[in-house]
């Protein structure tokens, strides 16, 4: 059990801290507010109107699209317009907006594409252990964390 | 129902879950009539694959009846028996409109935990912990399969489910090995591992034109039901020097392409064997790398490896400058299972490509942790088991 629980616990936090050994070694201090974006697989005309999971999300961030390079689709990006209420810590605790604007963006992505956003089985487990508790953890803020 | 469940490391158990529900209108929920075990399987019983959670149902390659389905589904109806795609694409990305459908960018809903490990997340795969999305496993009695109409293939009349079950996962993942290698008419080709994908990738490669082929195991019984099933010819490991012998079978060229299908638990006779073992389990490095360091090295100048094993993460004393100095084109993937099901059920259908030899053992449900014990320690010759929810038929 020890192994596997040594991972989950490390991916909690793995990809906070390749962030910020990243700003530190750009010598600024501060993460800039940089776009997030996904690639949408669908002509420009189709992201004209807003995608639902990022309406809610209208009055807290800039949107804006352009057609991908090689015939790759859409890029449909957004940025927060304030960034107080981020940091590690938000980031750690599942707070952070930065977050909702993640998981928004990726259901849009899914939802043009697809016509739906896949859901996880639920629930998740039968049964809870200490361990499984924290692969839980990991993965309820999974879908709003990662390198987008 | 009864189900197959991860409970730990090293330890399964047949366990009462919840059944399946249609969670999207574009699922079928299935009725497993057989699954098999698969030595990615191994490497998370073995706890090298994180994010699993005790309960978790296993199992990734299957057949079954639609019992039900979702009120978008176009392309099945209930009664279909159907072979799954371990992977799950969801037809309209990027990706899985080139082809490339184990990196669907929708059917993995915890894409952060993969993204911090890898970069970017591939998609998901049944029953393969919950940095892929914590799909439950096929080792059930019903299991439910999203974007169905993608990843759920009608198994024609001709093919019995026997042939099918391999259809699934181990045959598509041998035949990519072959076909993104770049296996071209009068190759030779190596493969390592004669475990059901590396003896499909064999085969894959003979269908594919290669003149010849060299398959390297060392368990007899595996190394004869290759040669006798698929035609390779074999060599033992343990009782030569791989990369002489490949020399003087190849004319002192090496192979043209050499497959890995054996993964990130590889096994050796030399002393590198205890000295990644040792990093292994110190977690120094995530994955034993020795077939696919054999491969490089044994490949042709301007030759091509493809690894076929699963690996997790980080590896040591990986030849490197073997692949820039000798021009070798390097490559790996999770199988793109939708790109050549259809294609392999006709194959198998036609005679072409045979697949019911690898079920060596057949076993219910309630005997599958037995069944797993018998093929990660290779015991009775097990080669693939097959797991009937519905009770063996022996
Ligand atoms: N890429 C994919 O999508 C995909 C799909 C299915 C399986 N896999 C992977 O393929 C690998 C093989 O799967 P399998 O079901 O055939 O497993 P298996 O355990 O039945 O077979 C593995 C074989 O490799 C042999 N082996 C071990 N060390 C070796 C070495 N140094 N040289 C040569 N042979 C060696 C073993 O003796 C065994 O026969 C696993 O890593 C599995 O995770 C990948
Ligand atoms: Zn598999
Ligand atoms: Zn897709």
């Amino acid at each position: 059990m020890k192994r596997a629980l040594g991972t989950a616990a490390a991916l909690v936090g793995a990809g906070v801290a390749i962030r910020r050994l990243k700003s530190r070694a750009s010598g600024s201090g501060t993460e800039p507010n940089r776009w997030l974006v996904v690639t949408v697989n669908c002509p420009p005309e189709r992201l004209r109107e807003i995608p639902a999971p990022l309406v809610g999300l209208a009055d807290h961030v800039e949107i804006r699209t352009a057609p991908a390079p090689g015939g790759k689709g859409t890029e449909l990006a957004a940025r927060l317009r304030e960034t107080d209420a981020t940091g590690t810590l938000k980031r750690l605790t599942g707070d952070d907006p930065r977050q909702r604007v993640r998981r928004a963006l990726r259901e849009a992505k899914s939802l043009v594409e697809t016509g739906e956003v896949m859901k996880p089985d639920a629930p998740p487990t039968v049964r809870d252990t200490p361990g499984g508790k924290l692969v839980g953890l990991a993965t309820r803020r999974a879908g709003g964390e990662g390198r987008l | 129902m009864k189900a197959l469940c991860w409970e730990g490391v090293n330890k399964l158990a047949v366990e009462d879950v919840p059944e399946p529900e249609l969670r999207n209108d574009q699922d079928v929920i299935a009725k497993v009539t057989a699954g098999t075990t698969c030595g990615s399987d191994l490497h998370l019983i073995g706890g090298y694959i994180p994010a699993m959670r005790a309960g978790d149902v296993i199992g990734h390659e299957f057949i079954g009846e639609v019992v039900e389905t979702g009120p978008a589904v176009r392309r099945h109806r209930v009664g279909d028996r159907v072979v799954v795609s371990s992977f799950v694409g969801c037809g309209r990305c990027w990706y899985c409109a080139n082809d490339l459908w184990s990196l669907c960018d929708n059917s993995n809903t915890n894409p952060g935990i993969t993204q911090a490990m890898w970069g970017y997340e591939p998609g998901t795969v049944f029953g393969y912990s919950h940095a892929a999305t914590g799909l439950r496993g096929s080792h059930a009695e019903y299991v439910r399969v999203p974007f169905a109409d993608y990843g759920a293939f009608t198994i024609p009349e001709g093919v019995d489910d026997d042939s099918a079950l391999f259809v699934s996962d181990s045959a598509p993942t041998g035949w990519m090995g072959a076909d993104l290698g770049g296996v071209r008419p009068g190759d030779v080709v190596a493969v390592w591992g004669c475990g059901a994908v590396g003896q499909m990738a064999a085969r894959a490669a003979m269908l594919l034109g290669a003149e010849r082929v060299i398959s390297i195991d060392r368990f007899p019984e595996r190394l004869a039901m290759t040669r006798e099933h698929i035609g390779s010819e074999t060599i033992d490991y343990t009782e030569t020097d791989v990369g002489a012998e490949l020399r003087e079978r190849t004319g002192g060229r090496g192979p043209d392409v050499c497959i890995e299908a054996v993964g990130m638990e590889a096994h050796s006779p030399g002393p590198e064997y205890a000295y990644d073992q040792v990093k292994q389990q110190l977690r120094l490095q995530t994955d034993r790398p020795t077939a696919v360091r054999e491969a490089i090295y044994a490949c042709r100048k301007a030759g091509s490896v493809f690894v076929l094993g699963v690996f997790g993460g980080v590896v040591d004393k990986f030849p490197l400058g073997a692949v820039m100095n000798k021009g070798l084109t390097l490559r790996g993937a999770q199988m793109h299972g939708q790109r050549y099901i259809p294609m392999l059920l006709e194959r198998v259908a036609k005679g072409e490509l045979s697949t019911r030899h690898l079920a060596t053992h057949e076993v219910s449900l309630d005997d599958a942790p037995h069944a797993y014990d018998m093929f990660k320690n290779k015991k009775d010759d097990c080669v693939r088991a097959v797991i009937r929810p519905d009770g063996a038929r022996t």
